[in-house]
This record gives structure tokens, sequence and C-alpha cells, in this order.
């Protein structure tokens, strides 16, 4: 048992910052993917014919009854196996990615059942097409609604991204471990890596609810 | 595919399956006495014990839980903690978990309308009647789905205990990707297992829920 002495983390600062960078960076880019395929895959489930609409399903309910781990692991060393070789961070990027995708296309799906027929009618009926309707009158709305679960998805997926660290992603945790690797410190490392994932997390929430408030506001 | 692979290693995976299936329960356990006492404690008129009580929620909620293994397992040493990865997994996935379901258990608690608490107490109930006969039982219905949602969120974070090298479900299928280089297989049975585990547990709670719900 040896002493605590946080200060060997010091010289590591710049190292554990970048980190943090790069974490921030995978967490803004999946959460953007997870976003746009939310609504994608939820479109499909409720509008697109039978072949598109049941693979969906299927991929999304393997996707949610599965760890994160595993579809990190199948992504980057399956697609190898096919002699797709793609680099560690897209691998993580879409694995996040379409990961937290299934989740808010759940919620985004029961939204868009949750808009009042009214509006695709009233919208129909002053000339916009089906899609139109869905693109400008039913899915704002939709989004919209959702906003307060989906925001928690993106706070989930900012803790989970810690998670690509197992396929050798220059993050946060892969940070610490390398300082760790030449200290043999690992408690003092581990807590300052959950130091800078929670100060992280109160930055990612002040935003979110900026943008819950400035969404409700302009309805 | 190559389906006599998948024959020979499945039993083995049936074994691992049964681990994630074991430290699940037990970090369940752990993870309910943990979240009704951080509960509890959030609830309580104590600005000591509410403090306390949000300072877990909100450190092991703030964090990822995958820091918080590592935390306990490589770090504990150092101030004296030496676990086995076993219950280091156990431990470190009960108290994260924990966290999740204090704040299911609050909810529920708040949920059940004040006039239920006023009326008990007009008519003589003391607080802790109030609470036992009256607030609880009602809210323990509302518990369960959120109950049940953290339960298959534990199941599925599991697999993180594969990192500090408890030999679970994902753990044995890394090592049989380490001698076959066959990613689609041995990942496809590991994956089929979990949605086996996970689907039942889901399918427990909606009958759970269904069962207690008030028509």
């Amino acid at each position: 048992m040896q002493g605590l002495d946080f200060s060997v983390v010091i010289p590591y600062t710049d190292l554990l910052l970048t980190g943090a960078w790069w974490t921030a960076v995978l967490t803004v880019s999946a959460a953007a993917l997870s976003f746009v395929f939310g609504i994608a895959f939820a479109v499909a489930v409720l509008y697109a014919p039978a072949i598109v609409a049941y693979p969906v399903r299927l991929f999304m309910w393997v996707f949610m009854g599965t760890p994160l781990l595993l579809q990190l692991f199948l992504i980057y060393f399956g697609l190898v196996q096919v002699g797709i070789d793609i680099p560690a961070l897209a691998a993580g990027i879409v694995g996040l990615g379409l990961h937290f995708a299934v989740y808010n296309a759940d919620v985004i799906r029961a939204g868009i059942v949750a808009v009042d027929p009214g509006q695709t009618e009233g919208a129909r009926s002053i000339g916009f097409g089906k899609w139109q309707a869905l693109r400008y009158v039913v899915i704002p709305q939709a989004v919209r609604n959702t906003a307060p679960p989906i925001a928690s998805n993106m706070i989930a997926l900012l803790k989970e991204s810690s998670i690509v660290s197992v396929i050798g992603i220059a993050e946060l945790v892969h940070s610490a471990q390398l300082a760790i690797s030449e200290t043999f410190r690992p408690f003092e490392f581990y807590i300052t890596a959950a130091a800078l994932y929670y100060i992280l997390n109160l930055a990612l929430e002040a935003g979110l609810r900026r943008f819950e408030r400035h969404v409700e506001i302009s309805r | 595919m190559d389906f006599s692979l998948i024959q020979r290693v499945f039993p083995f995976f049936l074994e691992a399956a049964l681990v994630t299936l074991e430290i699940t329960v037990l970090a369940l356990i752990l993870g309910l006495f943990a979240a009704a006492l951080a509960a509890a404690a959030r609830l309580s008129r104590s600005a000591t014990a509410r403090a306390l009580g949000t300072a877990y929620v909100s450190l092991f909620r703030g964090t990822p839980c995958l820091i918080q293994l590592f935390v306990l397992y490589f770090g504990g040493p150092q101030i004296g903690i030496n676990l086995e990865p076993f219950s280091a997994g156990v431990i470190g996935l009960g108290l994260n978990i924990g966290a999740y379901m204090a704040e299911s258990i609050r909810g529920a608690v708040i949920a059940v309308d004040k006039g239920q608490t006023e009326a008990a107490r007009s008519i003589g109930f003391s607080r802790l009647q109030t609470l036992r006969k009256v607030v609880l039982p009602q809210a323990a219905r509302l518990m369960i789905r959120p109950l049940g949602v953290n339960t298959v969120a534990l199941l599925k974070g599991s697999a993180l205990v594969s990192t500090i090298s408890v030999v679970e479900l994902t753990y044995t299928a890394q090592r049989f990707i380490g001698s076959t280089y066959k990613p689609f297989e041995i990942f496809g049975v590991a994956a089929l297992l979990y949605m086996v585990m996970v689907y039942a547990v889901a399918r427990i709670v909606d009958l759970l829920d269904r069962r207690f719900a008030i028509v």
C-alpha cells in the first residue's frame, strides 16, 4: 500500500486534456449520427415498405438486446474479417452512433405517432405532399416533444463513449491508461479522469438544458 | 458461417452466460440495497442525509461505469482494497446501478399523490406509518417498470466487467476470437445469448407490471 499523491497527475495534464477533447469530439460526432439515423430509423419503421421496415426493426431489436461493448467488437473486428479495414476512430463513432440511434428512434417513433393527425391533414389540405408534411410539419413537432428523453440519451452517450477505449481510440480513458503504464498510479489517474468526465457531463447537461428551453420557447 | 465451430464453442458460451447472469443477480441485490438507502436518504428530513444521498447519486451517475470499475479494481490496492475480479465487478456494477435505481425509487415515491400522505396524517398516522402503510404500497407498483429498465441496463452493462478480466460472456467471446479469428460466428453466438437473457428479463418485468397494475 502506497500513499496517494495526486501531484503525479500534473505532468500529464496535456495528455489528459487531449483525451478529454477527443472524448468530446467522439460524443458530438456520435450524437449527430445517432440523431440523424434515429429519425431515419423511426420514419423507416413507420412509413417504409415492409422490405425496408422489417430489416430496420430487426436491427433495432438486436441492438437493444445486446451490450454496446459487443457491438463495438463486432463492428471493429467483424469488418476486418470481411476485408473492410476501417480506422478505430471511425468504428467507434459508427458503433456509438448506431447504438444510440436505435434508442433515439424508439423515442422519436413514439413522438411521431403522438403528433395530432390533424397536423398532417392540415398540411395535406394546403397542398403539402406526403413527404413534405412529414418533413416540415410532423417530424419537427415529434423531435420537439421528445427533446427530454433524447437529451438523456445524449448524456448516456457521453459516459458510454468511455467504452471505445477498448478498441484503442485515444480518448480520455485511453490517455489515463497511457499515463498509468508509465507511473503505476491507477487510483490518481482514474479519479482524475472521472473528475474530467463529471465536468464534461455538467457542461453537456447545461448545453442540453439551453437547447430544450430554446425549443420550448420557439413553439 | 462455420456451424461446426458454433457447435463446438456453444457449451463454453452457455457456462459463460451463467456467470453473466450470476454477476447481474448479485449486483442487482447490492444495487437495490444501495438504492433503497440512497432514496431514503434523499427523502429524509436530515440535511446531512440528503446531501450524502445526493452526492452518491450525482457522482455515480455523472461518471462512466467503466471508470468506476477501474478505480475499484486497479486503484483499490493503493488504498488497501484488494478484490478479486469477480467481487470487484459485482460491487462496481452494483454501486453504479444503485445510483440509477435510487432515482427510480425516489421518482415513484414522489409520484404518489400528496393528498394520500395528508389524508393519512390527518387521521392520526405517524410519518413512518404513513410511509409504510400508505405511500410505499402505492409507490411499489410505480417502481416496477423503471427498476426493470435499470435491470436490463445492468444485464447489458455487465459486459464491462470483461475489461477487468472476469470470465463472463463477453470475455469468453473475446478469448475465442483470439484463437479462431471468426468474429461473426463468435460474437453472433454471444449476441444471441445476451438477447435471450435481455428479452426474458424484459418479459418478466412486463408480466410483473401487469400483475400489479391498478386497473
